[in-house]
């Protein structure tokens, strides 16, 4: 049995998930400049990686991003968030911002606002599109499946 | 009654649905949409506390070069803070909450809350 | 050191993040290297609580938005006597429910997602405990509560699951009051950092509004602590979870984040010792009273083991909160400051000493489990004779928490006795006492089927448990005895200093303030405290 949407949709996702992505990350880095920032850019990265989920069905979006894939893009990005809180201590104290501000209003600025929100897009979108590819895949155990 | 009072209002009678759902309904589903109806109520509630009438949005374009004129002529951002922290944190309790009762529903086999009382006393 | 305040929130969750990655594929799914890393993090935590303690109060200013060199919006992590007192009960609880997970988890699957889960509860009862604003607290509680709704379910069996439903929906709920109470004391204050927050509040009248809000956090934080309207969720929940998250549970996280923030926030933002907060004061005593007597009736008839201490545990929080509400009340209607010192030393000595205790209960509970594959009294027995060293550690729990000499719930369980009866309580005190009594009563039946007679089959056939649940046990035992005895070293280091910022709440302000900050001006009448 075919898995996944109609032809119609998988052909339309193939061509718009990755602009859905490029859009999510594009939030992302400019979240120092204009409404965004991680949360909302990781949101949108992982609301395109679900459009593929649905669209292609769970077995082959498993085979191309695991869930090992989004739970190490959801542990680097923290990791990261909190590497940056520590190398503060380097400038002065917990997640002080120890690089050099820049001119306001470019993308190069804001000191170590734009690697947060990198490290903040990362996890999130790796966390939510973890969270539904782990329901997607879910099967019941039918040995211990209980119908009282 | 004056208007300004009509979005808090609002805000009560979500909170009086969100609570009535989780105490009435016996659907596990329905519950939970109950939880997020209540967590949506609160956001609403912090969302509006910022507010200040005929002011801007908080956000610095390169015109405007002072800084207490245009604190004092957008809307308090602090609340939005607030209530993006918390929209999280409700997203990973509903998170949750849907995963219990998928597994819920692999092991009793219902999602009626009045067939899931295996604890009493 | 105060500059590795936040070393305490950050080190677990580092911890925390690098455990499921180094989980084996194997089907298993065991991960030796995640339970090293997370114990290497617990011993590291309690070594540094220890070495915070008795250091003067002092704020951490993250970022270093202090007021001085930058506007005075920053967060801020504060550590006076009350926190370092939670810090070292958190953490050394902590520590030995890892080196007891060391074997108990080794028969669950998953387990590099337990040490993921244990060590983000952790980090968020440091969190908690530290906390300097408002919106961090609840930031912080909410990360601890979330991994235990998780931690709850996580040996995914029918009754495991429908207690953490339960438990989930009711915390969601008490947690969406807490950020409602929030946002009002915002609306009505314009801070969130507490000390700042407390000054307003100072000069406004008592209205509906600021009681509102009292009510919302009492009852939020008082479902966390399991106060009686609002403790459905802990006899269903503590004893589902694995046996050292039962322990977890009961031991820290209900004092965490729910006695540890109702303390916060009545007694320093509310200002329960001044003559307006003497309404707060009434309301807490009346909760904890109800506690008390509500939790050891409905414990007298349980069958189940870990069920039986989860009531137990509500009864002993009300034993809590009654000595704090009593300290309050005192001071709040102008009388003796010994009293009222007296009774907050008795409510926080009790706190640390019911941590010990219960989670040493919940820990034998859980080796009995382990060894017999029930938690039913009708079908234990014997132990005493098949796991000597458990049925001793048992022993050595269930005298402390029934109040019997010279184990620590006698002192402490005396002092809240004696201080509420030279309040004038006499009807509570009274009360206390027969409570007292029904939990002696309760512990014998416990002693007596689990530990004396012949037993089931099961129950006689069962061996000792492994080395690290053994030493975890014996360690929380020495607590129990030393607690009880050695009373002058760790009471003037321990708990002193934790009463002391509880009834003079004036030393918080000082330290905690942001030093940029325009000084407060003069409060009104009401908020002011009796002199000494």
């Amino acid at each position: 049995m075919p898995t996944g949407m109609s032809l119609i949709v998988k052909t339309i996702t193939r061509l718009v998930a990755s602009f859905i992505t490029l859009f999510g990350v594009y939030v992302t880095l400019f979240g120092h400049v204009s409404p965004g920032g991680g949360f909302a850019g990781g949101a949108i990265v992982a609301a395109g990686l679900i459009l593929v989920l649905l669209a292609f069905g769970r077995e082959e979006t498993n085979r191309m991003i695991t869930h090992r894939l989004a739970l190490g893009a959801d542990c680097a990005g923290a990791l990261g968030f909190l590497a940056l809180g520590l190398l503060g201590y380097l400038a002065g104290g917990y997640f002080y911002n120890f690089l050099d501000p820049g001119t306001p209003h470019t993308i190069a600025s804001a000191g170590t606002i734009p690697l947060c929100n990198l490290a903040i897009g990362a996890k999130v979108g790796g966390a939510l599109f973890g969270v539904f590819l782990a329901l997607a895949i879910f099967r019941p155990d039918p040995r211990t499946e209980d119908r009282s | 009654m004056s208007v300004t009072i009509l979005p808090f209002l609002l805000a009560l009678v979500l909170l009086l649905i969100g609570l009535y759902v989780i105490i009435a309904k016996k659907n596990i589903i329905k519950i939970i949409l109950g939880v997020a109806i209540v967590e949506y109520a609160i956001n609403l509630f912090l969302v509006l506390l910022g507010y200040r009438a005929g002011a801007a949005a908080p956000i610095r374009t390169p015109e405007q070069t002072d800084a207490a004129v245009f604190a004092s002529g957008a809307v308090d951002p602090l609340p939005q803070a607030l209530i993006l922290t918390a929209i999280v944190i409700g997203l990973g309790c509903l998170a949750l909450l849907v995963s219990l009762a998928v597994r819920l529903h692999e092991r009793f086999g219902t999602f009626d809350m009045t067939r899931i009382r295996e604890l009493k006393g | 050191m105060t500059a590795a305040l936040p070393l305490f929130v950050a080190v677990p969750l580092a911890g925390a993040f690098v455990a499921p990655l180094l989980a084996r594929r194997t089907a298993g799914n065991d991960a030796p290297a995640a339970r090293t890393v997370a114990l290497v993090i617990g011993t590291l935590l309690l070594l540094g609580s220890v070495l915070l303690l008795g250091r003067p109060a002092a704020a951490y200013w993250i970022g270093g938005w202090d007021g001085v060199t930058r506007p005075s919006i920053g967060l801020s992590l504060v550590s006076d006597g009350l926190s370092q007192m939670l810090l070292v009960t958190v953490n050394a609880v902590a520590f030995l429910a890892l080196i007891y997970s060391w074997s108990y988890i080794a028969r669950y699957s998953g387990q590099a997602l337990y040490y993921c889960l244990f060590l983000t509860m952790l980090a968020g009862m440091n969190g908690v405990v530290l906390a300097g604003d408002l919106f961090n607290l609840f930031v912080f509680m909410e990360v601890a509560v979330i991994a235990s709704y998780a931690l709850v379910a996580f040996g995914v069996e029918r009754q495991e699951l429908e207690a953490a439903f339960k438990y989930v929906v009711l915390g969601s709920v008490s947690s969406s009051f807490v950020l409602l109470a929030i946002g009002l004391l915002y609306n009505l204050t314009g801070h969130l950092n507490m000390a700042l927050v407390a000054d307003r509040l100072a000069q406004l009248e008592p209205g509906p509004a600021v009681w509102l809000a009292a009510g919302l956090f009492i009852a939020g934080f008082g479902l966390k602590a399991a106060m009686v309207p609002f403790h459905a969720w802990l006899p269903d929940a503590h004893p589902s979870a694995p046996a050292p998250i039962s322990a977890m549970l009961s031991g820290v996280l209900i004092k965490a984040v729910g006695v540890y923030a109702i303390c916060r926030i009545l007694f320093h933002v509310f200002a329960i010792t001044t003559p307006a907060g003497g309404l707060y004061a009434n309301v807490l005593l009346a909760l904890g009273a109800l506690s008390m007597l509500v939790g050891v009736l409905l414990a007298i008839g349980q069958w189940d083991f870990k069920r039986l201490l989860a009531y137990h545990s509500i009864s002993q929080m009300g034993y809590v909160f009654v000595g704090l509400g009593v300290g309050a009340a005192v001071l709040a209607h102008g009388g003796s400051r010994a009293v009222a010192a007296l009774a907050i030393f008795g409510g926080l000595f009790h706190l640390v000493n019911h941590a010990a205790f219960k989670s040493l209960l919940f820990l034998c509970s859980g080796s009995a489990e382990y060894a017999t594959g029930t938690r039913d009294l009708h079908h234990l027995g014997g132990l005493k004779r098949s796991m000597p060293v458990t049925a001793g550690c048992c022993r050595i729990a269930a005298l402390s928490i029934a109040g019997v000499p010279p184990f620590n719930g006698f002192w402490s369980k005396l002092l809240i006795v004696i201080a509420t009866a030279q309040a004038g309580y006499w009807g509570l005190a009274g009360l206390a006492v027969f409570v007292s009594f029904m939990t002696l009563l309760s512990f014998v039946k416990v002693q007596r089927y689990a530990l004396e007679g012949a037993g089931s089959p099961a129950a006689q056939a069962a061996r000792e448990v492994p080395l690290t649940m053994r030493s975890a046990m014996v360690c929380l035992a020495v607590a129990c005895a030393v607690l009880g005895v050695l009373t002058t070293w760790h009471k003037s280091r321990l708990i002193t200093p934790a009463e002391q910022a509880l009834t003079s709440a004036a030393t918080y302000f000082e330290h905690f303030r942001p030093p940029g900050a325009p000084l407060p001006p003069e409060r009104l009448a009401g908020h002011r405290e009796a002199a000494p």
